[in-house]
C-alpha cells in the first residue's frame, strides 16, 4: 500500500565522536508503506544512523523528519509514533505471552480494552489463542519473533524499526516472518530494517547500502542487481563494499 | 552400502519430546554429506551422539567402524567436531588456542599445518588476537583449524555458517571442498537451504524424523512441475488473494517474489487477469524453478 | 608439552587475563584480615557513664574517680535518678550507675542502653569489673591464650574459613561452567582427554591459587596480627590443605549441577557462603544457637574448620585435640569427591 506522503525524510546527516565521523552527511526519503532495507557492513555506521531516527542520540549536523516531527526538537514525539524491535533486546523471557503484549501496550499508552481487541485479532492470525499464559521462555523461537514483533506494532505506529530482526533465526521461520512484514506493510506501515541476510534484502522495496557512514547506493534490488550487472544482492554488496575501510 | 558414518534407527528422548526418531542413513567414505533441517529438527542430539557426548536410547552407530558407545575412546581420535557456536577460548588468542587444542591429542602443530595452511592464512596477520575480538567469519576460520588440527579423518560441522555473513559462508563451502579433496569425509548441518546443493548427497531431518536422503539434483527432479513465481508491488495481498484460490496448493515468500505451488490445472494467464481485475494491476506470475528449500516445504507440509 | 601441562597452562592465562578477579581475589583476603583485625573491633571505647549517688561515701567518690581515671569511661557527671532515663534516650550517656546505700551498706545498679547489644554487654562487664574492684573481696580473672581480648584473634580463622570455599568452591564451579556454557567443555570432552585429566587441569591452578593467597594470609596474621608463631604452624598448613581440597571438590559437585554460571554463583553463594559467614561460629557461638541449627551446622565445613583452627591457631595445642574436626573433613572431602566425580564422568 505504497503511496508518495514521505514519512522518514533526513538530509546531510552527520554524527561525530571526537574525530570520527559515524555517519557521514546522509540523505534519504523513506514513503509511506514502503519496506526500506537499511544494509552495510559491521562498523558501516548503520546504528548510529539508526538511533538518530529513533530519537535516542541528537545528530551533530543536518536534519530530518520521522513521522512528521523534528528528530532535534520532537524527540519524545517521534518515540511515541514508533515501534522498535531488535534481535538482542525484545521479550521478558519470565513473563507470560499476554504480560508482555500488556506491558508493551501500556506503555505506549494503550487503554487495557484496545489491547484486549487488538491482540485477540491478531493471537487469531498467529494461531496463538491458546498461549496467552505461556511463558515467553518456553516458546519455540519463530513464536518469539513474530511475538516481539507483534509487540512493536500493536499501537499502530507509523514507522516499525527493526534492527537485525532475523540473527540466529532459521530461513523457514524467517519466511514466516517477512510475511508478516508484509501484512504491515499493507496495513500502511512503514518498515525501516537493517539486516546482514543479503538474501533478505530481496524481500524489501527499496534499500540502501552504506559504507564508511556514507550511502553509496540507494534503489531497489532489481534495479541494483542490473546496474552492477550481478545476479544477487550478494555480488552488488561485495562491489560495493569491496573498499570500505572500516570493515574488520 | 558401507559407509564411513553408519546410523541405524537411533532413537533419543528428552522426556516426552522425541528428539531422534529411528534414524537411519549412511555417509558415503570421502563424500560431502549435509544434514539439512529447521532449528530444533534434532541436528545438534545427533551430532552429540556421533561425537559420544550422549547415548542413544535405541539404534547402532558406527564412526570409522567404531561404535558409538562401545569404542567412544578410539573414536575420540579420528573424529574433528566444531560444535554450533564458534567454541573457542575467546581469552586466549588465535595461536593459543590452536595450540591448545593440538596439545589435546598430542600433536604439534607444526604436524599437520599444511593441511589447515589455507584455512588459517588470513589469521595469520594477528597471531596474537583474542579469539572474543574476532569477526564471525574470522571466528569460524579459527575454529574449523582447531577442528582439524589432528587431522581427522571425519569432520563433524554442527551448523558452522549460522550468524556468519553471506561472504564468508561461501568461502566456507570452497574450504570444505578443499578439505574434501584430501579425503575428509564431512558431515555437516546448516538450516540454510540453499548451502545444500553444495553438498553431495544430503539427508533433510524435520522433527527428528528423516524425511528423505539423496543428491540434491535428485531430490529436486522430484519437485512438481507446478511452481510459479508471483510477484507485485503489493505482495501481502498478493499472497492472501493467491491464498484463497483452490489450484493453488501452497504460496509462501521466497525473496523478490512468492512461491507458488499449485494443481495441473492451475492457469497462469487467467489468475493474472483475475488479481488484474480485483486491484493488482502490476500482478504477474511466470514459472519458477524449484531448490531444495521449496522441497523441504513440501515435505515439512506432508509431515503436519 | 604434555595434555596435563597445557591444560594447567591455558587456566594460568584465562586467571592472568581476567585482571580484575584476579585482584580481587588476592587483595580480598589482604583487606578482610585488615579490616576485621583493626578497624571491625568488638571492644568497647569511651563508654559515656552518669551516676546517681544517694548518699556520697568515701566510697562512691573513689568508684567515681576510678571512671574518671580509666581510658575506657567517659565521665559525664552526676545527675539524679529521674533524669537517667531521659539521658539515656537522647543518647547523651551509654550508661548509669547507681548508688544506693542500704542498712549501712552500699548497693549498686547499673543501667545499660542495651540498643547495641554487643556493647551493652561489654561495658557492663567493664563497669562490673570497676566497681567490684573497689569491692573488698576482688575476683580475680585470667584470661587465657587471648589475654588482650584481641578481636583479630577471633577472626582470622574465621575469614580463613570464608576465603577458601569463595576461591575454590565459587571459582572452580564458574570457570567449569563456563566452558559448559561456552560449548568449550564438549570439546575437551570428545578429545582423547580423559575427564580425570579436564577435571586435574581445573582443579590444580585453583589449588596453587589458594596455597598463594594461605602464604599471603599467615605472613599477614603473624606479622601484623600479631598472632602467637610458633612451630603447630605447620598443622594450621596441613588441615587448610585439607580444607582447600574440600572446598574444591564441592566447586566441582557444584559445576556438576549448575548449568550457568550466574546459577553457580548462586548456588556456591546461597549454599557455601550464607552458611560460612552465620552458621559457622566465625560470628555467632554454636554454642548458643538452637538445638536444629547446631545439628545443621555439622554438614557446614567451614564450622568445623574454624573450630580447629582456633584450636591450632591461638591455643597452638597439638594436632590430637583436633582430631574430630580433622576426621570429618577428611570423610566429607572423600565422600564430596567421589560424588563429585561420578557426577561429572556420567554420559546422558
Amino acid at each position: 500500500m505504497m503511496n508518495n506522503e514521505v514519512v522518514i525524510s533526513v538530509k546531510d546527516l552527520t554524527k561525530k565522536f571526537g574525530n570520527f565521523i559515524a555517519v557521514d552527511h546522509i540523505t534519504m526519503q523513506v514513503n509511506k508503506g514502503e519496506i526500506f532495507g537499511f544494509l552495510g557492513a559491521n562498523g558501516a555506521g548503520k546504528t548510529t544512523a539508526m538511533r538518530m531516527l529513533c530519537g535516542l542520540s541528537y545528530p551533530t549536523s543536518g536534519s530530518g523528519t520521522v513521522a512528521g516531527y523534528d528528530i532535534v526538537g520532537q524527540a519524545e514525539e517521534i518515540k511515541r509514533h514508533i515501534g522498535y524491535m531488535s534481535q538482542k533486546f525484545s521479550l521478558y523471557e519470565n513473563l507470560t505471552v499476554w504480560e508482555n503484549l500488556n506491558l508493551f501496550a501500556t506503555i505506549y499508552g494503550m487503554s487495557s480494552q484496545s489491547i484486549k481487541e487488538k491482540t485477540d485479532g491478531v493471537f487469531k492470525v498467529l494461531g496463538m489463542e491458546n498461549m496467552w499464559d505461556v511463558l515467553v521462555k518456553e516458546i519455540p523461537l519463530g513464536w518469539k519473533q513474530k511475538l516481539a514483533f507483534t509487540a512493536a506494532t500493536l499501537h499502530t505506529p507509523d514507522v516499525v524499526f527493526l534492527d537485525e530482526p532475523t540473527g540466529g533465526v532459521d530461513p523457514a521461520t524467517r519466511r514466516k516472518f517477512w510475511e508478516m512484514i508484509y501484512q504491515a506493510s499493507s496495513e500502511g506501515m512503514t518498515i525501516f530494517v537493517t539486516t546482514h541476510y543479503l538474501d533478505e534484502a530481496e524481500y524489501c522495496n527499496r534499500i540502501s547500502i552504506m559504507v564508511d557512514g556514507r550511502i553509496k547506493a540507494l534503489d531497489s534490488p532489481a534495479v541494483l542487481k542490473q546496474h552492477y550487472r550481478a545476479s544477487t544482492m550478494d555480488e552488488v554488496f561485495r562491489i560495493i563494499a569491496r573498499d570500505a575501510k572500516r570493515a574488520d | 552400502m558401507n559407509g564411513i558414518i553408519e546410523i541405524n534407527q537411533i532413537t533419543k528422548r528428552y522426556g516426552q519430546l522425541v528428539a531422534l526418531d529411528k534414524v537411519t542413513f549412511s555417509v558415503p567414505e570421502g563424500s560431502v554429506f549435509g544434514l539439512i533441517g529447521p532449528d530444533g529438527a534434532g541436528k545438534t542430539t545427533l551430532y552429540q551422539i556421533l561425537t559420544t557426548l550422549l547415548n542413544p536410547e535405541e539404534g547402532v552407530a558406527t564412526v570409522a567402524g567404531l561404535d558409538v558407545v562401545k569404542d567412544y575412546r578410539k573414536l575420540r581420535t579420528v573424529i574433528g567436531y566444531m560444535p554450533e557456536r564458534f567454541s573457542l577460548y575467546p581469552d586466549l588468542t588465535v595461536s593459543e588456542n590452536l595450540h591448545f587444542f593440538a596439545s589435546l591429542f598430542g600433536v604439534n602443530v607444526k604436524d599437520n599445518f599444511d593441511l589447515i595452511a589455507p584455512i588459517f592464512d588470513q589469521l595469520k596477520k594477528y597471531p596474537n588476537r583474542m579469539a572474543g575480538a574476532l569477526s564471525g567469519g574470522m571466528k569460524q576460520k579459527l575454529a574449523l583449524s582447531c577442528a582439524l588440527i589432528h587431522h581427522p579423518k571425519i569432520l563433524l560441522l554442527d551448523e558452522p555458517t549460522t550468524g556468519v555473513d553471506a561472504v564468508s559462508r561461501s568461502e566456507f563451502w570452497d574450504m570444505l571442498a578443499r578439505l574434501k579433496e584430501k579425503g575428509i569425509t564431512i558431515l555437516v548441518s546448516t538450516s540454510y537451504m540453499d548451502e545444500a546443493e553444495r553438498c553431495e548427497r544430503i539427508a533433510l531431518i524435520n522433527k527428528g524424523v528423516i524425511l528423505d536422503v539423496n543428491t540434491p539434483e535428485k531430490l529436486i527432479e522430484r519437485l512438481d512441475k507446478n511452481l510459479y513465481n508471483a510477484s507485485s508491488r503489493d505482495m501481502y495481498p498478493l499472497l492472501e488473494a493467491l491464498r484463497k484460490l483452490p489450484d493453488v496448493k501452497d504460496c509462501y515468500t521466497f525473496g523478490a517474489t512468492l512461491h507458488v505451488v499449485t494443481t495441473d490445472e492451475f492457469n497462469p494467464d487467467a489468475v493474472v487477469n483475475k488479481l488484474r481485475q480485483e486491484g493488482l494491476a502490476d500482478a504477474n506470475i511466470y514459472p519458477a524453478k524449484g531448490n531444495i528449500e521449496d522441497l523441504f516445504i513440501k515435505l515439512a507440509k506432508n509431515d503436519e | 608439552m604434555s595434555i596435563f601441562q597445557s591444560l594447567i597452562k591455558k587456566e594460568v592465562l584465562h586467571l592472568m587475563r581476567d585482571f580484575r578477579t584476579i585482584t580481587v581475589v588476592l587483595v580480598m583476603p589482604v583487606v578482610l584480615l585488615s579490616l576485621f583485625g583493626f578497624a571491625i573491633s568488638t571492644e568497647v571505647n569511651d563508654v559515656r557513664v552518669v551516676a546517681v549517688v544517694e548518699q556520697s561515701t568515701d566510697e562512691t567518690r573513689q568508684i567515681i574517680d576510678r571512671f574518671r581515671a580509666n581510658s575506657y569511661f567517659t565521665f559525664k557527671g552526676i545527675v539524679t535518678y529521674k533524669e537517667v532515663e531521659n539521658i539515656l534516650r537522647k543518647g547523651e550517656a551509654d550508661a548509669a550507675v547507681v548508688f544506693r546505700t542500704e542498712d549501712g551498706k552500699m548497693k549498686h545498679q547499673i543501667i545499660v542502653d542495651a540498643s547495641n547489644t554487643n556493647m551493652a554487654q561489654t561495658s557492663t562487664a567493664y563497669l562490673e569489673s570497676v566497681i567490684n574492684s573497689a569491692a573488698s573481696v576482688p575476683v580475680v580473672t585470667t584470661t587465657l591464650y587471648n589475654p588482650q581480648l584481641k578481636s583479630a584473634y577471633n577472626f582470622v580463622p574465621g575469614i580463613m574459613g570464608m576465603i577458601f570455599i569463595l576461591i575454590c568452591a565459587m571459582m572452580t564451579s564458574v570457570s567449569i561452567v563456563s566452558e559448559k556454557e561456552s560449548g568449550t567443555m564438549n570439546l575437551l570432552l570428545v578429545s582423547p582427554v580423559r575427564p580425570w585429566t579436564i577435571i586435574l587441569g581445573k582443579l590444580i591452578p585453583y589449588f596453587l591459587l589458594s596455597c598463594i593467597i594461605l602464604v599471603l594470609m599467615l605472613l599477614l596474621s603473624y606479622t601484623v596480627l600479631g598472632l602467637p608463631f610458633s612451630a603447630s604452624v605447620i598443622n594450621v598448613v596441613w588441615v587448610t590443605i585439607l580444607y582447600v581440597v574440600l572446598a574444591l571438590a564441592l566447586g566441582l559437585l557444584i559445576s556438576t549441577v549448575a548449568s550457568t554460571q550466574v546459577s553457580a554463583l548462586l548456588v556456591s553463594g546461597v549454599m557455601f557462603m550464607i552458611p560460612v559467614v552465620l552458621l559457622s561460629g566465625m560470628i555467632f557461638p554454636v554454642e548458643n544457637m538452637p538445638l536444629f541449627l547446631q545439628w545443621f551446622s555439622c554438614i557446614v565445613p567451614a564450622r568445623w574448620y574454624i573450630s580447629a583452627m582456633r584450636v591450632l591457631m591461638i591455643q597452638q595445642l597439638p594436632v590430637g585435640h583436633v582430631l574430630t574436626e580433622v576426621l570429618v573433613l577428611a570423610g566429607m572431602t572423600l565422600g564430596v569427591m567421589t560424588l563429585a566425580i561420578k557426577k561429572f564422568n556420567v554420559k546422558k
